[in-house]
């Protein structure tokens, strides 16, 4: 397997590509972080990557709501190149507000790349407000080769608007896809809407997506929170010679599948 | 044409944002059900419906949850009179109006210019009078501008151009009263021997000043920039019965030369660590960390524009902190920030709220909203901080904001050369935050408001968030020679200091402005925000302009640094400032103050709690406002971004647990952690400054170590919010608290790197009251931890563990909370033994590095009896204590809550616990008992009497809900 390249693709307020970038490398990538003006001068240089992240933070402030002039920029100025990536077989994820700009630009709802018009949000958190703390996920399918076994883990979310919102058919027709991956879980591993193990009110308790491929993947919490072993809140009353937090998993499962994609 | 884009909630009144408003009318006492809260945004330019429609389609509505109306902009709405809307006055800034522009240009929707509105349907026809209470409750009347009914336009409000007149003030013939009142017009807030040094100076230069030159030395000359009253003369003296300060380290005639170096720094100068990398001369102090890597730290007060616009005020006071980090040295990279607030009573009726004051529920959550919104924008974790409530804040509430920077060491210098380009990168510059510096320098009163409305500035984190990128990039590629934030006194101040030895001449036109309209003066004095100005040698001008253009970040030219010694300004050829600076940063004239310190009889509140009821009582301080589990407010804090957490605020299976201090990573793979804290009781102040300085800082460093903070790398800042300092008993209280702080630091070893004071903090009742607040000494303590295994956390680990209290006990009751609440009167004040506890402290380190601790609290307000329920609450277990009289007395209320200084609790498992006597041989250390499965804490007497039996539910409830209640809500469920 060859060392597959993998791009943070930030813009003005994304504040999570350090730390992204750095698990990525540990997880085997090779990273490169650019901004979203980079990419726009030069569309083709998205050919270089097997996998690209869009991390979290506020991308342009979310003024216009989260995630959405991000987002804007990969419908009108970035639109056929990204065809083109996803038409390849290559690896998106978007965590937090990269998630956001993920479904706000059509590409996790979709039967095409771009979904439109786009068919699912997300919105204000039920609680009207920001909210940190450590949910329980339950991996719920296993359509996307970003995850591995259909277990518990535990990632913080950290966000204001992190709630699912979609009609009941578009809800339907991703559960019967398997487009639903993570959902947030109460204390007995059921999925809930209760707050606040459900942090935000998302329904159907989504916590993260993938797109009808597998190829893209959009989550709410932050597993680039939960790599190292002092990650975890309760880390000091579990052993410490843990190596890797649950969140681990998901890059090393990305850069596994992406270096696949180096050698074909 | 101007099209109108009018986004509709499908959920209507049952929308977040609909319910949010509605609840803040009802804390505003209106009642509005059913209000709807709408989107609206306004487009002018060369654009038609078709491209206005696809604005709305394909960009600005969310279909899923929105429907979009789009009309020119002077359709009246149907609902007419129910329609409220609130919008930023014209030239205020705003972000969303920045981004709209953008993300319209990507649509290829030609715009010239746009706006953005938040727009309200009540039920009803709004009155003027409900009108009035809604702009002040869901909009600023600061920054906000408020319109009744349909919203019609044709266009956009613009400004109007300016016309240059030079504005020059008559000085030289004034004397007394007469000079006094330019003083007052100008609102200088200088004092007159200050305004007849400068009229004199203009004298001897024949000539009068013009109105920016004025400002510039009134801005320099501030006590905000200049701190002229701790580095001033003053004469010491004691009235009444005390403890004389001459025996405590105060030379014996009381003359002091300057208060700043003959404490604080003498402190730092004699224990010259040689980790103490630069202190004391820039924006922050700085101390080694690891390898290449140091760390720097910065607290800053924004206490009075936080009084007037809490969330404006907090949101600022913060980016000011966050810049004065990335403008230390050549340009640091922020790595966490702490916030500590200190406010009025939140259950306050408001009937006793007093004339131009806001409530303390209103500044509190105004408060934490700006400090959310700008710390989480900018990606900097806020893990550290604590909130303190007393009467006296009500007027003039405390804002303390702090930053802690990474930079690598031989980045920490920075001198500005002859020749050097000066470069202003960042946002524009507006009207906004004209006067800051002045304006903290004077007292708050009734008419604050409506006076000083222009000294609150508007902040937009993701400018802010933008610059540090470039900031950082630059550094790397050594693209400057000096680099320094725009603060109070905007681009004044920050080109004042750059130029301090060399010369400077801007040319104010090519300032980048907001809009039309500016005067050279404003453009001078603005204190818009995320501005920084760099040193750029002529070489390196394209490669840093091209770096800001790849960011999308401005940057332009507007002057040089000249060798003349001169300040020069000029607006289009026509010099409008030519003054040395010399003149300007050593012309200030010294004053000598007198300072007089006589202890006041302290009232007590009315008692709560009956005395000897132990349960009650620790029931009662678990679940008091300042002791009180401050979650409400920390959950809406990022406080893991970077993910660098390592000790989060709350701990524990339940994620409930008070933390001692944060400890963060500060770089992904980092090997070692930051750990920081802080110390502040405002009880203190009012038994004794001295005393309370002294406990402030070993609070700090009890709370450093318990997380795993190395003493012996550990550097201390002090932030004194007092009264008018003009006054001669604040000023000696002051003194005795600054004796107090070199005292301890001295002993401790902590030296201090970093300090800021405010010392105004007074509010005038319009029944001409002055209320001083209580003396206020924050302190923070930062360093590296012992190691990253070595942390340890508050909550209790495992039933069978040992636990221990670690120092003595004494009958130190003043000032305490068992005090406040049971109103049995201490009559001594907990006082310091800091080469006592320094040896515990050490010990402590030793058995952290040694892996004996299973965790580690840190006896404070409520003393053991509350650090114990803590533990217990975090670990979800109980602990069975017996108390004895070795731990320093045999009376059973003095050893449950009195507040002595330098204890620690400590959990050991049973195979540690001789090699945890070992470590503390010789030392204070006592058994207490254990750590029990069964669910509730029990202690017992000297005498074997049950004192407290407290099923941990009841504990962990009284702890956690009063902040949710005192805000209408309700804590929510926990994980265990």
């Amino acid at each position: 397997m060859s060392k597959p390249q993998a791009l943070v693709l930030r813009a003005a307020g994304t504040n999570c590509e350090r730390e992204t970038a750095w698990t990525l490398e540990q997880a085997g990538a090779s990273v490169e972080i650019l901004h979203v003006n980079a990419l726009i001068e030069a569309p083709s240089r998205l050919n270089d990557y097997q996998l690209v992240v869009i991390p979290g933070g506020f991308s342009y402030g979310d003024d216009l709501g989260s995630g959405v002039v991000f987002a804007n920029q990969l419908r009108t100025r970035l639109k056929g190149a990204i065809e083109k990536y996803i038409s390849d077989g290559k690896l998106m994820l978007g965590i937090c507000n990269g998630f956001q700009v993920l479904l706000k630009a059509g590409l996790l709802t979709g039967r095409d790349v771009f979904d439109d018009p786009v068919r699912a949000t997300l919105t204000w958190n039920l609680t009207g407000r920001y909210g940190d703390r450590w949910v329980d996920l339950r991996i719920v399918s296993e359509k996307t080769p970003f995850v591995s076994g259909r277990k518990i883990v535990s990632y913080p979310v950290a966000h204001a608007e992190g709630r699912f919102v979609a009609p009941p058919a578009v809800l339907d027709e991703l559960e019967q896809d398997n487009q639903i991956v993570f959902q947030y879980v109460d204390g007995n591993g059921r999925p809930t809407q209760d707050f606040p193990f459900n942090p935000n009110g998302s329904d159907r308790a989504i916590a993260g997506i993938c797109s009808k491929t597998g190829q893209v993947l959009g989550l709410m919490p932050h597993p680039e929170r939960n790599v190292r072993h002092f990650h975890h809140p309760e880390w000091t009353r579990m052993s410490r010679d843990r190596q890797w937090g649950d969140g681990f998993e998901l890059f090393r499962n990305a850069v596994k599948r992406a270096g696949a994609l180096v050698t074909a | 044409m101007l099209f109108k884009i009018r986004l509709t909630p499908k959920l209507r009144d049952k929308s977040p944002e609909s319910l949010r408003a509605a609840k803040t009318l009802e804390d505003a006492g209106l009642h509005s059900k059913g209000l709807i809260h709408r989107r609206i945004y306004l487009i002018e330019g060369e654009l038609d419906a078709a491209k206005a429609k696809r604005a709305a389609n394909e960009l600005l509505v969310d279909p899923v949850i929105e429907t979009a109306e789009v009309a020119p902009g002077d359709t009246p709405e149907s609902e007419g009179n129910r329609l409220f809307n609130i919008m930023r006055r014209t030239g205020v800034m705003d972000p969303v109006e920045q981004s709209l522009m953008r993300a319209l240009a990507d649509l290829g929707v030609p715009a010239g210019g746009v706006k953005s509105v938040d727009q309200f349907e009540f039920s009803n026809a709004v009155s003027a009078k409900d009108a009035a209470v809604a702009a002040a409750a869901l909009g600023n009347v600061v920054v906000d501008e408020a319109r009744s009914g349909a919203l019609t336009l044709t266009r956009l409000p613009h400004g109007k151009p300016y016309e240059f007149k030079l504005q020059l003030v008559a000085l030289s013939k004034l004397q007394g009263d007469a000079l006094m009142d330019v003083n007052k017009n100008h609102r200088l807030s200088l004092n007159s021997a200050e305004m007849a040094a400068i009229r004199d100076f203009f004298k001897a230069a024949g000539r009068e000043p013009t109105d920016v030159e004025l400002q510039t030395v009134a801005q320099t000359w501030s006590e905000h920039c200049k701190h002229k009253t701790m580095t001033g003369r003053m004469t010491y003296r004691e009235e009444g019965k005390t403890e004389c300060l001459f025996d405590l380290g105060a030379p014996r005639d009381g003359k002091i030369e300057n208060l700043l170096k003959e404490t604080i720094k003498r402190a730092t100068d004699e224990l010259n660590k040689p980790w103490c990398l630069s202190v004391f001369v820039d924006n922050a102090g700085v101390i080694e960390f690891e390898g290449e890597d140091a760390i720097c730290f910065k607290v800053e007060t924004h206490n009075h524009p936080s009084a007037i616009e809490p969330y404006g005020g907090a949101g600022t006071g913060l980016g000011g902190v966050i810049r004065d980090i990335l403008g230390t040295g050549l340009g640091a990279r922020p790595i966490l920030n702490t916030n500590v607030f200190c406010f009025g009573e939140l259950d306050t009726p408001q009937n006793q709220i007093p004339k131009g004051a806001l409530h303390p529920r209103k500044v509190m959550r105004g408060v934490v909203n700006g400090v959310r919104d700008y710390g989480n924008r900018m990606g900097i974790p806020t893990p550290n901080g604590s909130v303190h409530f007393d009467a006296r804040y009500t007027g003039n509430p405390l804002v303390y904001a702090g930053s802690v920077g990474l930079i690598p060491r031989n980045k920490i210098n920075k001198a500005s050369k002859a020749g050097d380009r000066i470069v202003v990168v960042g946002g524009r510059t507006g009207r906004d935050g004209i006067g800051g510096a002045t304006f903290s320098s004077a007292e708050l009163s009734s008419e604050s408001e409506t006076v000083s409305s222009g000294a609150v500035q508007i902040g937009n984190a993701i400018a802010e968030q933008m610059v540090q990128e470039v900031l950082v990039k630059a550094r790397d590629a050594d693209l400057f020679n000096a680099v320094t934030d725009c603060g109070a006194g905007g681009l004044s101040s920050a080109v004042g200091e750059m130029g301090e030895h060399l010369g400077a001449k801007v040319e104010l036109h090519k300032i980048p402005t907001k809009y039309e309209g500016l005067s050279y003066l404003e453009v001078w004095l603005s204190e818009a925000q995320e501005r920084m100005v760099f040193a750029v040698p002529p070489a390196k001008l394209d490669a840093l302009l091209k770096l800001c253009k790849s960011e999308d970040v401005e940057a332009t030219v507007i002057g040089t640094f000249e060798k003349t010694g001169q300040l020069v300004l000029d607006w289009n050829g026509k010099v409008v400032c030519d003054m040395p600076m010399k003149f300007l940063h050593d012309g200030m004239p010294r004053v000598s103050r007198e300072a007089v310190w006589k202890p006041a009889a302290r009232e007590l509140p009315k008692a709560t709690v009956k005395a000897g009821d132990a349960n009650a009582i620790l029931l009662a301080i678990l679940g008091s406002p300042n002791v009180c589990s401050k979650e409400w407010v920390v959950r809406q804090y990022d406080h893991e971004v970077q993910a660098g957490s390592a000790i989060k605020p709350f701990t524990g299976p339940g994620r409930d647990g008070p933390s001692d201090a944060c400890a963060a990573v500060p770089r992904p793979g980092g090997k070692n952690a930051v750990v920081v804290s802080n110390g502040l009781n405002t009880r203190l102040g009012d038994v004794d400054p001295y005393h309370m300085a002294m406990s402030n800082i070993d609070e700090a460093l009890r709370n450093y170590v318990c997380a795993g903070g190395d003493i012996g790398h550990c550097a201390i800042l002090d932030n004194f919010s007092w009264g008018n300092c003009n006054k001669p008993d604040r000023l000696g209280a002051l003194v005795r608290a600054c004796y107090g702080c070199y005292a301890a630091a001295k002993a401790f070893g902590t030296p201090f790197i970093s300090g800021k004071d405010s010392l105004n903090n007074e509010f005038m009742t319009d029944a001409g009251v002055s209320v001083a607040i209580p003396h206020t000494l924050l302190i923070s303590a930062i360093g590296r931890a012992v190691s990253l295994r070595a942390l340890t956390t508050s909550d209790l680990k495992k039933a069978g563990n040992r636990l221990y209290v670690a120092g003595l006990t004494r009958q130190e009751f003043a000032g305490s909370h068992h005090e406040m609440l049971t109103g049995v009167r201490g009559d001594q004040p907990p006082r310091l033994d800091p080469a006592a506890a320094l040896k515990l402290y050490r010990a402590l380190n030793a058995a952290q590095a040694d892996g004996l601790i299973a965790s580690a609290h840190d006896c404070a307000e409520g003393g053991l009896a509350v650090c114990l329920a803590e533990m217990a609450l975090g670990g979800r277990l109980g602990a069975n204590v017996t108390l004895t009289k070795d731990l320093g007395s045999d009376d059973d209320t003095t050893l449950l809550f009195a507040e002595s200084n330098s204890r620690i609790v400590v959990e050991v498992e049973p195979a540690n616990e001789a090699k945890l006597k070992k470590v503390f041989a010789g030392l204070p250390l006592f058994a207490l008992g254990e750590v029990a499965a069964a669910k509730k804490l029990s202690v017992k007497g000297v005498k074997g009497a049950s004192l407290v039996d407290q099923p941990l539910e009841k504990l962990t409830a009284a702890f956690r809900e009063p902040l949710y209640r005192a805000f209408g809500e309700t804590a929510p469920a926990t994980p265990a």
